[in-house]
């Protein structure tokens, strides 16, 4: 989803409001809450971000309060509380990805698509960002595009997904 | 999809032949690829120990059994699997839960992603026969939320058990009953800490609770029930053990140490991946027979033998020789914890490699208690000065300091574990860190051909 999401883009479809309320089957009576946050990502995947109204929405579908819901996406780093790019590219700078170049990758990164970290291309397709450990060092460097993993980088395959995500329809990195 | 990306992490940890070099166990995924699937995981064994367990084991049998095999926490801490079971009530009355704890996070170690990919009934079965022991109805899975195909991979293994009547009422035709479900968390490396996965499980921010009560007692678990909290290596391990015995397991390994464990072989090493191996391996043989060695034919700088949390170890003979089990490592004055071994070529630069390592503990402190949060932040940029050649004199015993009044001082492990990289750094190469001062750069690598004091912002 790109910087120009519309008011009506950020509420919920019908689909994903039956989705998050079957979630409520998974634990136990008077518990509801703890499908919050197996709610709020069915929220990032059809929105792109967290935004207030579907907030609220996840709030009333989880008997919770709008506070506690906005607490949760405040405190966990894969929920974004603005829009961000179609792709958001995480390169893994934990240690081990570290010791084999993850630096290289980012600042590579960084003067090709013209931005500093947390940044989005001006054409909404590409947010690029740095990550703590993804748990894969000994595929180190690693990163992920949005939820998905990619393994073994280096700085000229880096710049090969870097080109065909300027073009790619569909996350290229997703695996069933 | 461009040519050359990787969505497979490749598996290198083979000898140069290509042959395993112990037979695999929990990496069976390596020679079976299609073990993902129900009917291939039942045509290699799966599902017979939990079939066994059911049928000859009452569940105080099974703890004992597991006690006896010696199995110990594979998450970091390696308490006996079988005593913490053996901690929750046994009235039936009480509702209780098992958790799994696949929220790895630790740098250096990447086990439990391999596992969770590669086969996900052999966890599954793991919880199952962990739930039948403590009398559980429900087995929870917390996952790292950037697992995202691995929780996708498991939901459908959940699917696939249930339709063969493996979870649910009655399972394979006995009196126990019982589900599981998979529960994505979102980003936080705390949640990886016990208590604060329960709180996140609960649907509330992650943050560490004061024990007691433990998560074994009586309004100390999820939703106040007694709950048992296993890593993910550690359940996947138990159907192995129930279906060979427990003799079987202690065949492996030292005396306190049982049986075979995974490590993850990360940095300057050149071949990184995820190694079965019996716990009385050595670290020379881990790094330099199997690893392939330090990359590019340089020299061993250090080790850290057990994820980021724990000592760096200097690169002699006695470490080298060491064997990776607990009491092995800690007898070298570090710890096993989670069995990530990340290794440091002659040309890093410690200096900056410690600054790396403490901006994940900045990074992933949770903000609950002050000495961590702010801790953490003022070591950064400490070190970050130090780094770029802007350290003053008295830094160096101002990392201590303030290392010191974050170790001890605050709520949980990870402010613990912060200054941990800088005390054990700072103790073996001291003179890294003063020529820093010193000298506006780097001693080693290619930060010592740079000019000193480098025009760089002050650290986010």
């Amino acid at each position: 989803m790109n910087n120009g999401t519309t008011a009506s883009e950020q509420k919920l479809s019908e689909e994903a409001r039956q989705r998050i309320y079957a979630l409520r089957k998974n634990y136990p009576e008077g518990r509801s809450a703890s499908a919050v946050i197996p709610a709020l990502h069915i929220v990032q995947a059809e929105i792109g971000f967290i935004s207030t109204e579907a907030a609220t929405e996840v709030a009333g579908l989880l008997d919770m309060l709008v506070s506690e819901v906005e607490q949760v996406v405040t405190f966990y780093r894969m929920f974004f509380t603005k829009p961000v790019g179609k792709y958001v590219i995480k390169v893994c700078d934990s240690i081990s990805c570290y010791l084999r170049g993850s630096d290289e990758l980012l600042e590579m990164g960084k003067e090709k698509l013209s931005l500093k970290l947390g940044e989005t291309t001006p054409d909404g397709r590409i947010t690029l960002m740095k990550i703590e450990c993804l748990a894969a060092c000994s595929a180190a460097p690693c990163a992920q595009v949005n939820d998905e993993y990619v393994y073994n980088l280096n700085p000229e395959l880096f710049v090969a997904m870097l080109e065909e995500l300027q073009t790619a329809e569909e996350n290229p990195y997703y695996l069933p | 999809m461009s040519k050359g990306l990787m969505l497979y992490p490749e598996p290198k940890s083979a000898t140069p032949e290509g042959k395993p070099p112990f037979p695999y166990i929990l990496l069976k995924h390596r020679e079976i690829p299609d073990i993902y699937k129900l009917e291939v995981y039942r045509a290699n064994s799966g599902y017979a120990a939990l079939a066994k367990t059911l049928k000859e084991y009452k569940p105080e049998q099974v703890i004992d059994l597991v006690k006896v095999s010696g199995l110990r926490g594979r998450g970091g801490a390696g308490f006996s699997t079988g005593i913490k079971w053996s901690f929750i009530p046994k009235d039936e009355s009480i509702v209780k839960y098992v958790a799994c704890n696949s929220d790895e996070s630790e740098p250096g170690t990447c086990s439990n992603h391999e596992i969770i990919d590669g086969n996900p009934h052999q966890l599954i079965e793991g919880i199952l026969i962990a739930c039948y022991a403590i009398g559980s109805k429900i087995g929870f899975i917390y996952i790292r939320g950037e697992f995202a195909r691995g929780a996708r991979v498991l939901e459908r293994a959940v699917e696939e058990a249930r339709a063969a009547g493996l979870i649910g009422k009655n399972i394979l035709g006995s009196d126990f009953s019982c589900e599981i479900v998979v529960h994505r968390g979102a980003g936080a490396y705390i949640c990886g800490e016990e208590t604060a996965l329960l709180e996140s499980l609960e649907g509330k921010r992650g943050f560490p609770k004061l024990k007691p009560p433990f998560p074994a007692n009586v309004g100390g678990g999820v939703y106040g029930a007694p709950t048992v909290i296993n890593n993910s290596l550690t359940l996947a391990t138990v159907p192995h053990i129930m279906l060979n015995g427990a003799e079987w397991f202690t065949q492996w390994g030292t005396e306190k140490s049982k049986g075979i464990a995974l490590y993850s072989l990360s940095g300057h090493v050149e071949r990184p991946g995820n190694y079965e191996l019996p716990m009385n391996t050595t670290f020379r043989t881990l790094i330099n027979e199997l690893g392939g060695g330090v990359w590019k034919g340089r020299k061993l700088k250090c080790i850290i033998p057990g994820g980021s949390s724990m000592p760096i170890l200097p690169a002699t003979d006695e470490v080298l020789d060491t064997t990776m089990d607990f009491e092995g490592v800690a007898a070298r004055g570090s710890m096993l914890g989670s069995a990530g071994i990340i290794v440091f070529d002659d040309q890093t630069c410690i200096v900056g490699a410690v600054l790396r390592l403490v901006e994940f503990y900045k990074d992933e402190s949770c903000g609950k208690c002050t000495p961590c949060r702010e801790g953490t932040q003022w070591l950064v940029q400490i070190l970050h000065r130090l780094e770029h050649g802007h350290g003053r004199p008295e830094d160096l015993d101002l990392l201590l300091n303030v290392g010191g009044n974050i170790q001890g001082k605050s709520f949980c492990l990870l402010g613990d574990s912060a200054p941990v990289p800088i005390t054990s750094a700072m103790h073996l190469f001291r003179a890294e860190f003063e020529y820093h001062i010193k000298e506006g750069r780097c001693m080693v690598g290619s930060g010592a051909n740079r000019p000193p004091k480098r025009e760089v912002a002050v650290a986010q």
